[in-house]
């Protein structure tokens, strides 16, 4: 409804300003996490940063809208989407069949492998695979080979990873009765626990391992596996929408499209990720 | 509302109940020990104990239980090599005795300030009559004190359980695999939160209903004065046969 109280103040507003270029700007709302560094994150001072929160600024700057960005627990970012707290997620989130069946994507802005975290200092730093590149969609015999010989070194082990995404399904579908796997709330979380020592590794997306590699906290450990993007991981990381808003997603693609081929993506990426994870295609 | 997956949840969610309740008892059984202990010191006279009780009771309910969870949980973890050296490590490595410690610190401090109304609360004439007939000490204090603080601290202590048993669902952060934690997992999967969050919440009413029946089963047993005595009939032998 608030699009049409926006819409009908913009019409009151242009008519006011006898046909002259009045506001008819809406506002759009954003959630995040807040807590998925490099990604998005909670800075110093307070304020949401981050390569989402820089690409929704310019996306919104592109589709000439206002942009409210606001953080939301991971847990209940896609039912509180339903219940129209917010218009779109832009929190690292891979477009899968599944969510598909709840919601729609624009997008994808992003595309990165996973790949797991362990100290340098323990047998799992010489995980098979590390290096390695599969697409578990289109070479889905060669990743599951690739999935499986690193699945067998953690036998026993026991690892982190966050609930509720394509990371914590991998683990249910990849890694069940081989290590015991705890899910976590935020990455943040388990990576205080392995720096703890209460877990073995940390399976996450690749770019939220380099983000955490950079800490000074975390100089003796390596980012370990096969990357692995695809299939049940997903086609990128795209925006969430309501199905019924298919107009925020035409001006969401348009706006992606142009921020990708205008090399705006690969800019903010290698700020934020120091690698390119512009989608391919 | 959808029937059929609301009884599929419900099956689910039944393999997080044992852990739900191994949390809570074991918290309450740990902390009930404590409780009495911090309400002793509380009302043993002696101002260093009964200040350092104060303090106690002052901090573990003046904070949130999830803030206690997580200084717990993850603030000690970054003093492992300290607690390796004191050989804890081994206890706080572990979610469960990290969620078990918060749950019994925090119910400890709750139960001893009902445990002391409960202990304040024995009638004076009651304690100056056991001593008129002789008890003192340990002995008065099982057979008077107790007693009596028992029945009045009761019905408070019942509410105590159930807070607890609703409390093991901030256990779920630290990953643990409770109702809670296998609720949110499920939400994640299927992103049907109402129909999962009211069949979670029916679990826990169910475990408490039964709670409050075992409670007020005690409170009647152990109040057999506040009953009606069993009637009497009077005999029916007429004086004026």
């Amino acid at each position: 409804m608030t699009f049409f109280k926006t819409l009908s103040l913009a019409l009151v507003g242009s008519a006011l300003a006898l046909g002259g270029a009045a506001a008819q700007e809406r506002t759009v709302k954003i959630a995040t996490e807040g807590a998925y560094a490099p990604w998005n994150f909670t800075g110093p001072g307070g304020k949401l940063e981050g390569f989402e929160i820089d690409l929704a600024n310019d996306l919104c700057a592109r589709m000439k809208v206002k942009c409210e960005i606001m953080a939301q627990d991971w847990d209940g970012i896609i039912p509180a989407l339903q219940a129209k707290k917010y218009d779109a997620i832009m929190a690292g989130m891979s477009i899968t069949p599944k969510r598909k069946e709840v919601i729609d994507f624009a997008g994808p802005y992003a595309n990165s492998p996973n790949g797991y975290l362990v100290a340098k200092n323990s047998p799992l730093a010489k995980m098979p695979g590390t290096g390695e590149a599969y697409n578990l969609g289109t070479q889905q015999a060669a990743a599951e080979k690739a999935i499986q010989a690193s699945a067998q070194t953690l036998k026993g082990k026991t690892v982190g990873v966050q609930g509720s995404t394509i990371h914590s399904n991998f683990a249910d579908k990849y890694l069940k009765g081989m290590a015991d796997v705890r899910e976590y709330k935020t990455t943040e979380q388990h990576d205080l626990d392995l720096a703890a020592g209460r877990i073995d590794a940390v399976l996450a997306d690749a770019t939220a391992i380099i983000g955490t590699l950079e800490k000074p906290e975390f100089k003796d450990y390596v980012l370990v596996g096969p990357s692995i993007t695809g299939g049940m991981l997903g086609e990128g990381v795209g925006v969430g929408l309501r199905k019924d808003d298919t107009e925020l997603k035409k001006s969401f693609n348009e706006a992606i499209q142009a921020a990708i081929k205008d090399g705006t993506v690969k800019k903010l990426s290698e700020k934020w990720f120091k690698i390119d994870t512009t989608p391919k295609s | 509302m959808d029937f059929a997956f609301m009884k599929e949840t419900f099956l689910s969610l039944l393999s997080g109940v044992p852990l739900t309740l191994n949390l809570a008892f074991t918290s309450v059984a740990f902390g009930t020990v404590f409780a009495m202990i911090l309400a002793l010191m509380r009302l043993s006279g002696v101002s260093v104990l009964a200040a350092v009780a104060q303090a106690y009771v002052f901090v573990f309910r003046g904070t949130p239980l999830l803030v206690q969870i997580f200084l717990i949980y993850y603030g000690l973890g970054q003093f492992r090599p300290a607690l390796q050296e004191w050989g804890l490590w081994i206890f706080f490595r572990e979610p469960y005795w990290c969620a078990v410690l918060a749950l019994t610190l925090n119910t400890a401090a709750y139960a001893s300030e009902i445990i002391r109304g409960g202990l304040q609360s024995v009638p004076h004439q009651q304690v100056e009559a056991a001593r008129a007939c002789g008890m003192s000490g340990f002995l008065l204090f099982r057979r008077i004190v107790f007693p009596i603080a028992v029945r009045q601290a009761l019905p408070a202590y019942g509410s105590e359980i159930i807070l607890m048993v609703k409390a093991t669902s901030l256990a779920s952060i630290i990953t643990m695999m409770e109702v809670t934690g296998i609720a949110a997992k499920l939400i994640s999967q299927t992103f049907r939160a109402v129909e999962i969050f009211v069949v979670a919440g029916l679990i826990y009413l169910i475990i408490n209903f039964i709670i409050t029946r075992i409670v007020m089963a005690i409170e009647w047993w152990l109040s057999p004065h506040l009953r009606r005595p069993p009637a009497v009939e009077p005999r029916l032998e007429a004086a004026h046969v």
